[in-house]
C-alpha cells in the first residue's frame, strides 16, 4: 500500500534524468492552461515578496536605500543569533543522520513489517503542534538539559523526522538494497564497508535532500526556539522588529532569499557532480 | 545473518535461566534470540521518539488535569470545552479544513504544471523554493501580506487606482478567509513537496497507452491518474490540516485575538502579560488539540480505505 | 629535641594568632561570610552596607535580566549606566518576552546560572510569583519614598514605573482626536483612520488598559469593561480597526495612523520614527498602571540583584526612567524634594485638566481580563 505522504520532491529532482517531457505536454491548449496556472501562482507568491523587499530597501523617509541591508551584519545580536542557528543546524543534521540512516536501512533490510509502524511514528511530528511539544518539554525535562541550546537540536530532529525518513525511505526503495548488501557481504565486505562504500553512495541524493530540508526547517523555526528562550535567527528577527522595522524586514527577506539560494546551490552542485561522475563511469 | 544462525548444538548456547543445559534450543528461546537483534537495533529510534515525543505528551496530559498548585482537577477540561474556548476549537478546525482542502487541490494542479514544464532549472528553483517557503511563516509573513493586501497595502492601493476596492466588498485579510489566504503561502509549497514525487510515479507511458486505446483525458484521470494519486493527495491534506491547525505565530500576528483560535489562546496563557497563574488551562487546550488531531488521523484512515475501495 | 618542640610550639602559636587575625580582618570586611540571598535590607555600616554590597556584586561579576527591551522606558541607558558604573556584565535575555515568560523562566530555569536574577512584570504576575514561592523580600534604601499602595508590605515586590493610556496619532495623515469620544466621532466608515492596539487585549497589558480606558470614557468604569469592548467592536464594524499588532513597523508603512498604547512607549517607539507623530492623554479617561520589580529567590547573583534594585531606586535610576517619559514610582517624593529632572518632567505628556487619574487594582484588572478574554473575539472579531 502506498505510504501516507509519498516521497519527497527534492530527491526526485535530484535523481530524475534530464528527459524531455512527451509531446502531449507541448499541445497548445495544455500550454495555455499551464501558463495561466503558473502566472496566477507566481503573482500570488511574488507580490507579497515584492512588498516586503520594497519596504526592506527603503529608509525612514521612504526613499530607496540600502541602509537596512548594510545594517544587518552589524545589528545588535545578529552575529550571535546567526552563529547559534548554524551550530544548532549542524548538530541537528548530524543527529538526524546518525539516528535515521541506520534505522531506515535496518527497517528496509530486516523488518519490513515494522515499516508501517515506523511510518506512522514519523508522521506524528507533523500533526503534533510545535507549541504543544515545547510546552510539554519545558514542563517535564530537568533543568540541566534545558540549559543547553542543543535541546533544540534534539527536538528539531523530531520535527525533521518526517522529511528525513521519507527521503531515505524513498532512496532505499529505489535501489535494490537486499541484492546490493548480499553481493557486498558475499564478496567479503564487512558491515561498515558495505555501509560506507555500497549503500551510502547510492543514497547520496536522498541524503542531500534530507539534509537540505532539515536545514530549511531549522533556519525557519520560530515557535519552539522563542518559547525555549534561545535567540536563533528567526527569533532575533522578531525581537528586533520593535527597534527598526526596515532592518528586520530586510533581515527576514534576505534570510528567505539567502536560504533559497544556498539550497539551490547545494542541489545544483550535486547534480553537476553526479553528472560528471556518471559521465566518467561511462553511463551518462 | 547474525541472529538467524543460532548454533543449537553448542552446549554453551543454553537459554538463560535453564537449569538443565539441554543441547537443543526450545522454540521460545529461538524466538527470543531472534527478537533480540532487531529490538536492539530499533531501540535508539524508539527511545529517541519516546524521549522527544512521548514524555512531553505525557507531561502535557498530566498537567492538563492539575491546577496551579498541582492538585488533580477536571476544572480545566470543563473550562476549555465551553464558551470562547469551544469557539476557538471550532474556528481552528474550520480554518484548518479550509487551509488544507483548498491548498491541497490547488497544490496538485500547480505541482502538475511545474512537473510537466521543460525547464530543468525552473523546476529545481521552484522545488527548493517550496522547501524554503514551507517553513516561512509567522510575523514576517503577516507583515509582508499586510504590506501587500492590508487596508493601505500596495495591491489595495493599485486596485483602488482602477476603482476596485476589495475592502468595500467585505474582503479583509484580518478575517477568517483572509487568514486562510495567507496560510496558502506555506501550505501550497508543503503540498507541492508532498505530491510531486507521486506525480513522478505517473509514468508518461501510461498516458500514451491510454491515448492509444482511445481513452479521453477525463477517462485517463478517472481510472488511472486519480486512483494512483489519491493516497498521496489525502495524505498531503492530512499533513496540511495538522500544519494549519497548529499555526500560531502567523495567526497571532494577523488577527491579534479578534478571531478565537486555540493556538493563540494557548499562547495567551503560557506567554501572556494579562492573566497569571493559569497555565494549566493552556495545557488543557493543548490536550484538546491532541484529541482533535488523533480523531482526524482516524478519520483519515477510514476515508483512505473507503476511497481506495470506491476507486477500484 | 627540646629546641624542636619549642620552635614547634612557637610556630603553632604564631599560626594561631595569625589565623585569628586573618579571620577577624575578613569578618570585618564581610565579603565572604554574608549570604546575600538572605539579606532583606542594607545597613549603614558593617558587612551588609552599601560598600559591602558593591564589593560582593562586583565579585559575582554578572547580572541576569529578562524581557527588558532597550527602548522600553529608556532601559537601554539604564542597563548601560549600571554596567559602566559597577563594571558588572549584564546578560539581557529575551528582550521582547512577556511577563508570563519571565515567571516561567523563574520556575523553569531554577539552578541554571543564566536564570533571571530580577524581574519586571505586571503586578498580578508578581503576586502570583510570590505565592508560588519564587521571590525573596528586599527593601531598597529609598523604600519610604515609594507610595504605600505601590509596594508589598513585606518587600516581596515593589512598583517601579508607569504611565497612562495615550492616543498616538499621525498628524500628517489624519486629524488628531483629543479623546475617545472624539476619535469615535471622527473614525467613521469610509474615513482613512486605522486604529491599532499594541497586541491583543487578551494577551497584552497595555492593550487591556486601552480597552479599560475606552470603557471609562464610554460610561463604564474600572469595574465595568463591557463598554470598552463595544467601543472597539463599533470601530471594527466601521472598518477603522486594525486587529494586528500596531508597532513602529505598521506606523512606518502607514497600516496604522492611530495607536492606543502606553504614553512612554509611544514616545520611545513611535515618535522617533515619524516626526509627525503626536501623543496625547485623552480628555475623557486617564487610566494608568505601574509595572513591578522583584528579586528571584533562586537568583544566581543575589548581591548583583540587590545592587541593581538600589541603582533603579536611586535618584539616578528613577531619573533615567523619567528620561524615557515614564513616571517613576518615587516621582512625587522627588518632585517635592527637588531631585526630579525638571526638563524631563516637562516633557511628560500632560494629563488634561479635570480628568481623574485612575489606577485599576489587580482585582479589577483580573476581572476585566476575564471578561475581555471571553468576549473580545465574539464581539469585535469575525468569529
Amino acid at each position: 500500500m502506498a505510504s501516507i505522504a509519498g516521497d519527497f520532491a527534492l530527491e526526485q529532482v535530484l535523481e530524475r534524468p534530464d528527459e524531455p517531457p512527451t509531446r502531449r505536454f507541448r499541445r497548445p491548449r495544455f500550454r495555455t492552461w499551464r501558463l495561466v496556472v503558473m502566472l496566477l501562482a507566481g503573482a500570488y507568491f511574488l507580490l507579497p515578496l515584492y512588498a516586503g523587499l520594497k519596504f526592506a530597501l527603503q529608509n525612514d523617509a521612504g526613499h530607496f536605500s540600502f541602509f537596512a541591508v548594510k545594517a544587518i551584519p552589524s545589528a545588535q545580536g545578529f552575529t550571535a543569533a546567526f552563529t547559534l542557528s548554524m551550530k544548532i543546524a549542524l548538530v541537528t543534521v548530524v543527529l538526524a543522520m546518525l539516528l535515521m540512516v541506520p534505522t531506515t536501512i535496518y527497517v528496509h533490510l530486516r523488518l519490513p513489517r515494522v515499516r508501517r509502524a515506523v511510518e506512522f511514528i514519523t508522521i506524528l511530528p507533523l500533526v503534533i503542534p510545535p507549541i504543544i511539544l515545547i510546552t510539554g518539554v519545558l514542563a517535564s525535562y530537568p533543568g540541566w538539559i534545558k540549559s543547553s541550546p542543543y535541546l533544540l537540536s534534539f527536538l528539531y530532529v523530531i520535527l525533521a523526522m518526517p522529511f528525513v525518513y521519507r527521503s531515505l525511505d524513498a532512496g532505499l526503495g529505489a535501489i535494490d538494497l537486499k541484492t546490493l548488501v548480499e553481493a557486498s557481504r558475499s564478496l567479503g565486505g564487512s558491515w561498515v564497508q558495505t555501509l560506507r562504500r555500497v549503500i551510502m553512495p547510492n543514497l547520496r541524493a536522498a541524503l542531500l535532500s534530507a539534509m537540505v530540508l532539515t536545514l530549511a526547517l531549522v533556519l525557519g523555526e520560530y515557535t519552539m526556539a522563542s518559547l525555549d528562550i534561545w535567540e536563533t535567527v528567526p527569533v532575533w528577527i522578531v525581537n528586533f522588529e520593535q527597534s527598526d522595522a526596515h532592518i528586520t524586514v530586510a533581515a527576514s527577506m534576505f534570510g528567505l532569499i539567502g536560504t533559497w539560494v544556498l539550497l539551490t546551490l547545494i542541489v545544483s552542485l550535486d547534480r553537476s557532480q553526479s553528472r560528471r561522475s556518471r559521465r566518467k563511469a561511462g553511463t551518462a | 545473518m547474525d541472529n538467524e544462525t543460532t548454533d543449537v548444538t553448542d552446549p554453551g548456547a543454553s537459554a538463560p535461566g535453564s537449569v538443565t543445559s539441554s543441547p537443543v534450543a526450545k522454540p521460545w528461546q529461538k524466538r527470543l534470540r531472534r527478537g533480540v537483534g532487531p529490538t536492539l537495533a530499533m531501540t535508539p529510534f524508539f527511545v529517541y521518539v519516546f524521549l522527544g515525543l512521548g514524555i512531553p505528551t505525557i507531561a502535557l496530559i498530566n498537567l492538563a488535569f492539575r491546577n496551579h498548585q498541582g492538585k488533580l482537577t477536571t476544572s480545566n477540561i470543563h473550562l476549555v470545552t465551553h464558551g470562547v474556548f469551544l469557539t476557538g476549537f471550532e474556528n481552528s478546525i474550520r480554518l484548518a479544513l479550509i487551509s488544507s482542502i483548498i491548498p491541497g487541490v490547488l497544490g496538485v494542479f500547480l505541482a502538475y504544471a511545474v512537473h510537466t514544464s521543460r525547464s530543468n532549472i525552473g523546476r529545481r528553483l521552484i522545488t527548493t523554493a517550496s522547501g524554503v517557503l514551507a517553513n516561512f511563516g509567522g510575523i514576517n509573513l503577516a507583515f509582508i501580506f499586510i504590506s501587500a493586501l492590508g487596508a493601505q497595502g500596495l495591491l489595495t492601493v493599485w486596485l483602488n487606482a482602477i476603482h476596485v476596492n476589495p475592502y468595500s466588498h467585505g474582503f479583509s485579510i484580518y478575517t477568517y478567509y483572509g487568514v486562510a489566504t495567507v496560510y496558502l503561502y506555506f501550505q501550497l509549497p508543503l503540498m507541492m513537496l508532498v505530491i510531486t514525487p507521486a506525480l513522478a510515479g505517473l509514468r508518461p507511458s501510461w498516458r500514451e497507452a491510454a491515448a492509444n486505446m482511445g481513452a479521453s483525458s477525463w477517462r485517463y484521470w478517472r481510472h488511472v491518474g486519480v486512483p494512483v494519486l489519491m493516497p498521496s493527495v489525502l495524505g498531503g491534506m492530512l499533513l496540511l490540516f495538522g500544519s494549519a491547525f497548529a499555526a500560531y505565530a502567523t495567526a497571532a500576528a494577523l488577527t491579534g485575538g479578534i478571531i478565537a483560535l486555540t493556538p493563540i489562546q494557548i499562547g495567551n496563557f503560557l506567554n501572556g502579560n494579562v492573566i497569571a497563574g493559569q497555565e494549566n488551562v493552556g495545557y488543557a487546550l493543548g490536550l484538546g488539540m491532541l484529541v482533535i488531531l488523533a480523531v482526524t488521523m482516524i478519520l483519515y484512515g477510514l476515508v483512505r480505505r473507503r476511497a481506495s475501495r470506491w476507486l477500484q | 629535641m627540646d629546641v624542636k618542640r619549642k620552635v614547634g610550639t612557637l610556630l603553632v602559636a604564631g599560626a594561631t594568632v595569625a589565623g585569628l587575625a586573618i579571620v577577624s580582618i575578613s569578618s570585618t570586611a564581610g565579603a565572604s561570610s554574608v549570604n546575600w540571598s538572605k539579606v532583606t535590607h542594607l545597613t549603614a555600616r558593617g558587612p551588609t552596607s552599601m560598600k559591602a554590597l558593591v564589593a560582593a556584586a562586583k565579585k559575582e561579576g554578572k547580572l541576569n535580566v529578562i524581557a527588558l527591551p532597550r527602548n522600553w522606558a529608556n532601559y537601554g541607558q539604564i542597563l548601560d549606566g549600571f554596567a559602566k558604573k559597577y563594571h558588572i556584565k549584564i546578560n539581557s535575555a529575551n528582550p521582547e518576552g512577556s511577563s508570563g515568560q519571565e515567571v516561567t523562566a523563574l520556575q523553569v530555569d531554577k539552578g541554571r546560572s543564566t536564570a533571571p536574577d530580577v524581574i519586571d512584570v505586571g503586578t498580578n504576575y508578581a503576586i502570583t510569583a510570590q505565592s508560588d514561592g519564587l521571590l525573596t523580600p528586599y527593601k531598597v534604601s529609598t523604600w519610604k519614598e515609594i507610595p504605600a499602595s505601590l509596594k508589598q508590605s513585606g518587600g516581596y515586590w515593589f512598583d517601579d514605573y508607569g504611565g497612562f493610556v495615550a492616543i498616538g496619532c499621525n498628524s500628517a495623515a489624519v486629524t488628531c482626536p483629543t479623546s475617545f469620544a472624539d476619535l469615535a466621532a471622527k473614525a467613521t466608515k469610509g474615513t482613512k483612520y486605522t486604529i491599532g492596539l499594541n497586541n491583543s487585549p487578551t494577551t497584552a497589558a497595555a492593550a487591556l488598559a486601552g480597552v479599560i480606558a475606552a470603557a471609562v470614557a464610554n460610561g463604564g468604569s474600572l469595574d465595568n469593561v463591557a463598554p470598552g469592548v463595544t467601543y472597539f467592536a463599533n470601530l471594527n464594524k466601521a472598518g477603522t480597526f486594525f486587529p494586528g499588532t500596531a508597532s513602529a513597523a505598521t506606523v512606518e508603512n502607514n497600516s496604522t495612523n492611530i495607536v492606543i498604547w502606553w504614553d512612554y512607549l509611544q514616545a520611545s517607539n513611535l515618535s522617533n520614527v515619524l516626526g509627525s507623530w503626536k501623543v496625547i492623554i485623552p480628555t475623557d479617561a486617564a487610566v494608568g498602571e505601574f509595572y513591578t520589580q522583584a528579586i528571584a529567590k533562586a537568583a544566581p547573583d543575589p548581591a548583583a540583584a540587590r545592587l541593581w534594585e538600589e541603582y533603579l531606586y536611586s535618584t539616578t535610576g528613577q531619573n533615567l526612567w523619567l528620561k524615557g517619559e515614564a513616571r517613576p514610582v518615587e516621582l512625587a517624593y522627588m518632585q517635592a524634594h527637588g531631585t526630579a529632572n525638571k526638563a524631563w518632567v516637562a516633557k511628560l505628556p500632560g494629563v488634561p485638566n479635570g480628568v481623574t487619574l485612575q489606577y485599576p487594582t489587580v482585582t479589577q484588572l483580573t476581572n476585566a481580563a476575564t471578561y475581555v478574554d471571553a468576549n473580545w473575539a465574539a464581539m469585535v472579531g469575525a468569529g
